[in-house]
């Protein structure tokens, strides 16, 4: 019988229990930050046990992190939470990459620049993007906080083995139109729940040709669909990014000869299948409170259906029938794990070179690691949106979910790279669009979102 | 973990859909290092106004509904950030159960760690639970898998390994380590390179 990628794994970490009952899997890799973990290792510590595996761990701190003095945080809160993660890290003896460290940043960034993050992996952290991390042909997928102290006593975690949905992705992806667009294009057609239960493959002639920062992107918001993992096949792409990496493995030739071997036999492996053509896929831009609530630049927002899409209305202050140039945009945020990486600031510099943002617009450019911002500002890439207009500042979640200072203001309309636009998502009363690097840099620069394919650039 | 088994409770419905984990506990009240203390942020943004005052057309600050340990939801529930917080803020409150569409897997997770039970109904079953006054009492019997209202039975589905750490409030830590030899073997024979 023919066995998808995700099978081959799954079957490969299996403990103990049958298929269809909770079975308790293997985990290779742990990932950690300061907001899912304090109650985790509080538990430990209260039942004296200990970080079975420390080589397979990993934390760092993001969430809370100031972008700007960022060794003086005024938050009373937030400094006791990253504390705590540093006092918890020394206890038990669990590497960190703490404020300042090198290797510090938003952690779905950092696992796979510091090579931790491998295919045929299984791989957890207290968070939903973990399915950022299925780009790399991994079952990587987000727990809560119980499982994170499972996971550290155990080095395991109970799961049932989900269905299988392959997603597949297919044609040329016209000039202005990214990665991002496809994954909100996909979840605008196909609705935000549409994953749930089902782990992800994308797949197809679209994804081959894409660059491993375009697939984190696209595994990034599988959850945004319902699906709490997002895979793609390891290939050669897959493997030259992996190589030469800090955690990457020692002997490359035989890693690449056992990561061979995940990959889906053919599609009938799997539950469902969905075909999706982005030949002529327009750039998205979401107008509500969920990002399945999103249309193509070019077309009208749509009518209301019911009292979700009313209350979405009232709270964002628009109306159906209106397009998303007419949205007033205020504040533009570039970053998060979706769009936080070297080349969604490479391409959000090239819309903005020569330009500079609209006078009532505020923007925010929060690079995803210390290593993007250094490498950023080596190619002079700073310099551009500091010309523009733009404040450049230290890594970390910022704007994307306002638990730092960085936070949109109340009735403020957003254009932002991130990949939530829930009610209160970037501060109380705040009013998210999502899109990509692209668009938000041209809707920064005129004070509304234009067509990019049109405005002639990127 | 509290065993859970029979509960009897009037209840509150809130049957929008996709009610995401940053509406049951937005991100300010994530900051907070314990697992208690976040049931009067729980709603937060529907449930106060700008001034932190409580909204009195939330159904939760009616004084009809006050004590409810039942909540009664749409589709997806919980879906958006795995923030366990979300459970913790709807225990905190006084919820026992909630009853919904759906749920997303996250949470859905997070609610079997924390004995809170997330039973999924159809919505012609749902809308009349929804339906209940202020001070109908429902029942959810966890040995026999029904909800009783009205005279309605409702059965639902649960997976029996969750359904028994529910019964006996089971610790998955120290059944995960009668598997200790399992996990070391399977450790010893993991490719190296």
């Amino acid at each position: 019988m023919s066995q998808t990628m995700f099978d081959k794994i799954w079957d490969q970490h299996v403990i103990t229990g049958k298929e269809g009952d909770p079975q308790l899997i293997y985990v290779d890799l742990h990932l950690l930050h300061e907001v899912t973990s304090p109650q985790a290792f509080e538990g430990l510590r209260e039942n004296h046990r200990k970080v079975r595996r420390t080589d397979k761990t990993f934390a760092t701190m993001d969430h809370n992190v100031p972008t700007k003095d960022i060794f003086n945080i005024k938050d009373e809160i937030s400094r006791k939470q990253i504390d705590t993660l540093a006092k918890n890290a020394k206890e038990f003896g669990v590497r960190l990459a703490g404020m300042g460290d090198e290797d510090q940043g938003i952690i779905h960034v950092i696992g796979p620049q510091l090579g931790l993050t491998q295919p045929g992996m299984v791989i957890v952290c207290g968070d939903s993007h973990t399915a950022t991390h299925g780009a790399f042909g991994s079952i990587a997928f987000g727990i809560g906080t119980s499982e994170v102290e499972h996971v550290l006593a155990t080095q395991t975690i109970w799961q049932t083995k989900p269905k299988t949905m392959g997603i597949h992705v297919h044609g040329k992806l016209p000039k202005g139109v990214y990665a991002k667009d496809i994954i909100m294009g996909l979840i605008a057609r196909e609705g935000v729940s549409f994953g749930t239960g089902y782990a992800a493959e994308f797949y197809g002639d679209t994804i081959e040709r894409m660059s491993m920062e375009e697939r984190m992107t696209l595994s990034n918001m599988a959850i945004e669909g319902g699906a709490k993992i997002g895979a793609m096949r390891p290939d050669q792409t897959t493997f030259d990014y992996v190589a030469g990496r800090k955690y990457a493995p020692k002997n490359m030739a035989k890693a690449i000869e056992y990561w061979k071997q995940f990959y889906t036999d053919d599609e009938s492996a799997f539950d469902r299948v969905i075909d999706f053509d982005v030949s002529d896929l327009a750039p998205f831009v979401s107008w509500g409170t969920n990002p399945g609530m999103a249309v193509p630049i070019d077309q009208p927002f749509p009518e209301i259906k019911n009292e979700d899409d009313q209350k979405a209305y009232d709270y964002v202050g628009l109306e159906p029938g209106q397009t998303a140039p007419e949205i007033p945009i205020e504040f533009a945020f570039f970053g998060s794990c979706t769009n936080g990486r070297l080349s969604d600031l490479k391409i959000a510099a090239s819309v903005l070179k020569g330009h500079h943002i609209a006078p009532q617009v505020t923007a925010l450019v929060v690079p995803g690691s210390r290593t993007v911002k250094e490498q950023a500002e080596k190619l002079g890439i700073d310099k551009i949106f500091k010309d523009a207009g733009c404040d450049w500042r230290e890594p970390g979640c910022s704007a994307c979910l306002g638990m730092n200072p960085d936070q949109v203001p109340a009735g403020v309309h957003c254009a932002s790279t991130s990949n939530r636009n829930f009610e209160g998502r970037q501060g109380a009363g705040s009013r998210t669009h999502l899109a990509s690097p692209a668009m938000v840099a041209a809707a920064a620069i005129n004070g509304h979102f234009v067509d990019i394919r049109k405005a002639g650039v990127a | 973990m509290e065993p859970i088994t029979t509960i009897t409770s009037t209840s509150i419905p809130i049957m929008k859909d996709n009610i995401d984990t940053d509406q049951l506990i937005p991100k300010q009240f994530l900051k907070n290092i314990l697992k208690v203390g976040y049931g009067h942020h729980l709603f937060f943004d529907w449930r106060y106004d700008k001034d932190g005052k409580p909204n009195p057309d939330f159904i939760l600050n009616k004084p009809e509904r006050q004590g409810a340990e039942i909540l009664v939801a749409g589709d997806n529930f919980g879906c958006g950030s795995s923030r366990e917080h979300a459970v913790w803020a709807l225990k905190d409150y006084g919820f026992k159960v909630v009853i919904a569409g759906g749920f997303s897997d996250i949470f859905y997770m997070n609610s079997t760690k924390n004995g809170f039970l997330a039973i999924k109904l159809p919505l012609d079953q749902r809308k009349i639970l929804a339906a209940a006054p202020a001070d109908a009492k429902i029942t959810v019997d966890l040995p026999n898998q029904e909800v009783r209202y009205d005279g309605h039975r409702f059965a639902f589905a649960i997976d029996p390994l969750w359904k028994h750490k529910f019964i006996n409030g089971l610790d998955d830590i120290a059944i995960t380590m009668q598997y200790e030899d399992q996990i070391e073997a399977y450790e010893a024979k993991m490719p190296q390179f």
